[in-house]
């Protein structure tokens, strides 16, 4: 028999016993949108981590920092070539090379400085950070009371909340408020005759130039107040409580350890950076970027191999769900066994008829197969709905706790293409190992006999 | 007088049934030569053996021993496909109880065998249209086998039979579940498909005015064995 006929029959066949099949077909949705609905939630908190995890910067990025720095007066020189290699200051123009690297894609410097932080008539002592517009996507600001800077050169500032506090009872009232920043500002000494002078009697002459601190005020508007710590983790060294746009802290000046340094080395016009952050396309490339950067001349930490550790898991995580979830299809499958066994004993007479009139027993067996086919389809494509609405419905469920413990929802459940088209495909290949039993019984049948049954 | 081509040869058939530690024989040894173009009516009381015989010369048993050869065919040593196909292509059957599927139009019933032989769609509603016409059920195509009358169906399932263009027609007590009149209708109708489609029928009936009236040839059996075979008229 043809295909086309053979599924026309199926399906007319199903149709008869309506309710039946329909139940026997909702047992294999139920099944698949078990294991939709676990699947989909093993993909959907790996790819919610995976997003956080992306966006936080922990993944792909390359924390970068002159070897001088780490090189302290306890620790020895780097052994044989390294000692040869020339040790660089992190400056603009080291900026500018790592920029230029392939597959690299924002390179920033930490700006971080401590000062004083004045607001109605209070004064407290913070640490400050800079951050860059990239930060804006990092998840970190989601759910913030306010809203994030709005430009990268904008005289706003952020605060954590936890200092927040302590400059009022109530820290939303802050947003739109200003507050003043006091702090040193670092400038490289004009060469005129009194500096000059200045300089000669307190460091002999001979001296290239100098730098000056001179102590000086901002005044900034507080748009946002966040809860979470967007420096935690790989180029953060702990929480900062202030944040700027990072090209106005740039643009402040602010001095730094290194400039001591840089004037000492000889250099004092040319500010040097602690630290640089370079973030690369994605994860895979960074050993290649940290390995050149190296080569370079400075001193890297990244952390890679963490996303592995975190696969594994996943993955363990997923073959579990997806156990529990096949579960539930199995049991559904013996209904569908029952359901045909059923359905041969009815249908023994027209089997016999079917038979009589040039069926062959391939032909039989074709048509119980393709009604337990049509059954695995069926029930696959309403179990992906299915599995997809109680995925849904955890999302929505989340969130809904979330908001009211103030936190920002989070989708929790994640049904990708590959997902469903796999849990019919499942779906089809167990209702038809189902239904080998039924379709080869059927088959067998003696027509004389099956022509005789009541 | 030229004679007609041998069409069923059957030599020495028996079929046995073992029920627990008794055989039982229904047919035993029954030889018969069945030309093209006969009306053979195979006559004989309840337990006979004559439905048995049938069911073995159309295709759907085989013989304990014995052969049955159609064509120069022995069914006996065809493998279940080919007498599936010899059951498609050569072969019409009809049923004391009509045996139309409940839950098809009389239209899909008739439609089935070409279905199974895969006559291209092109060609069935012609071919379905002529068989119905045939019977006179042209106007009654569309309804169900339970919204037709005994005598509707069974001239319904004699469609279906023809549909395919067999050599032969089989036909087991097509009247046993019609009244004297429909019954005569039938058989009218089968005796007319003979003479114009030269078509060969074996009907089994234990209807000896009907078989008479209507058959060429009458095989007798009693317990199994052939106990008279002859001519009418």
């Amino acid at each position: 028999m043809r295909t086309r006929d053979l599924s026309e029959l199926a399906v007319r066949n199903l149709r008869e016993a309506v309710l039946r099949n329909s139940l026997t077909t909702l047992g294999v949705a139920v099944g698949v949108a078990s294991l939709v609905a676990m699947l989909s939630l093993g993909v959907g908190l790996q790819t919610l981590a995976s997003q956080r995890l992306t966006r936080s910067g922990l993944f792909d990025a390359v924390f970068v920092t002159s070897q001088r720095n780490f090189r302290g007066p306890r620790q020895p020189p780097p052994p044989d070539s390294a000692a040869k290699r020339e040790s660089r200051a992190l400056d603009d123009d080291a900026r500018q090379q790592l920029s230029k690297l392939s597959n690299v894609t924002e390179v920033y410097p930490q700006i971080r400085f401590v000062t004083d932080v004045r607001y109605a008539g209070k004064s407290e002592s913070t640490s400050v950070l800079g951050l860059p517009d990239s930060s804006r996507s990092s998840g970190a600001f989601e759910g913030m009371t306010g809203k994030y800077f709005s430009s990268p050169t904008a005289e706003e500032a952020i605060l954590q909340i936890e200092f927040a506090k302590l400059l009022a009872d109530q820290p939303s009232s802050l947003v739109g408020k200003d507050l003043t920043l006091r702090y040193a500002e670092r400038a490289a000494l004009s060469k005129d005759a009194d500096d000059e002078a200045l300089l000669d009697s307190m460091m002999g002459s001979g001296k290239p130039g100098g730098i000056s601190i001179v102590p000086r005020e901002k005044t900034l508007r507080i748009v946002g107040i966040t809860e979470s710590d967007p420096s935690a983790g790989i180029g953060g060294f702990g929480g900062a409580r202030v944040y700027l746009p990072l090209k106005t802290a740039e643009q402040l000046h602010v001095a730094q350890p290194d400039d001591v340094q840089a004037f000492l080395s000889g250099n004092p016009a040319k500010p040097s950076y602690m630290a640089m952050t370079v973030r690369v396309r994605s994860p895979k490339d960074v050993p290649q970027v940290e390995a050149t950067i190296k080569q370079l001349g400075f001193a890297t930490f990244s952390l890679l191999d963490a996303t592995k550790s975190l696969r594994v898991v996943f993955t363990v995580f997923d073959l579990f769900l997806g156990l529990f979830g096949s579960l539930a299809l199995t049991v559904a499958s013996l209904g569908i066994i029952n359901t045909l066994v059923m359905a041969i004993l009815e249908r023994r007479r027209e089997i016999g008829i079917l038979k009589a009139l040039g069926a062959t027993d391939r032909d039989v067996r074709s048509l119980f197969f393709a009604e337990a086919g049509a059954m695995g389809l069926f029930g696959g494509i309403f179990g992906v709905a299915l599995g997809w609405l109680i995925g849904s419905a955890l999302t929505w469920g989340t969130t809904i706790y979330l908001h009211r413990q103030n936190l920002p929802g989070v989708k929790i459940s994640y049904v990708p293409w590959w997902l469903a088209l796999s849990a019919i495909g499942f779906a089809i290949i167990v209702s038809l190992i189902a239904g080998l039993y039924p379709a080869s019984r059927a088959a067998r049948l003696n027509p004389v006999e099956a022509l005789r049954y009541e | 007088m030229p004679t007609a081509p041998m069409l069923i040869q059957a030599e020495s058939v028996s079929r046995e049934y073992r029920l627990g530690e008794t055989v039982i024989r229904a047919v035993d040894a029954v030889s018969l030569r069945i030309e093209q173009g006969e009306f053979l009516a195979l006559l004989g009381s309840s337990g006979s053996g004559k439905s048995t015989l049938l069911s073995m010369m159309a295709g759907l048993d085989r013989p304990t021993s014995g052969a049955i050869r159609v064509r120069e065919r022995n069914l006996a040593e065809l493998e279940a496909d080919e007498l599936a196909r010899y059951r498609r292509e050569t072969v019409g059957m009809v049923f004391q109880s009509f045996n139309l599927l409940p839950r098809m139009t009389l239209e899909e019933n008739v439609e089935l065998p070409l279905r199974l032989a895969e006559v291209d769609r092109s060609d069935r509603q012609s071919r379905v249209g002529e068989a119905l016409e045939r019977v006179g059920l042209a106007a009654r195509r569309q309804h169900r086998p339970s919204e037709l009358s005994g005598g509707e169906q069974q001239r319904g399932a004699l469609a279906r039979a023809l549909v395919n263009r067999p050599a032969i027609l089989f036909a087991d007590e097509p009247t046993g579940n019609l009244d004297s009149a429909n019954g005569e209708q039938i058989l009218l109708l089968l005796k007319e498909i003979q003479d114009s489609l030269g078509m060969t029928i074996i009907m089994v009936t234990h209807e000896r005015p009907l078989a008479e009236r209507f058959a060429n040839r009458i095989a007798l059996l009693s317990d199994g064995r052939l106990v008279s075979d002859g001519a009418q008229r």
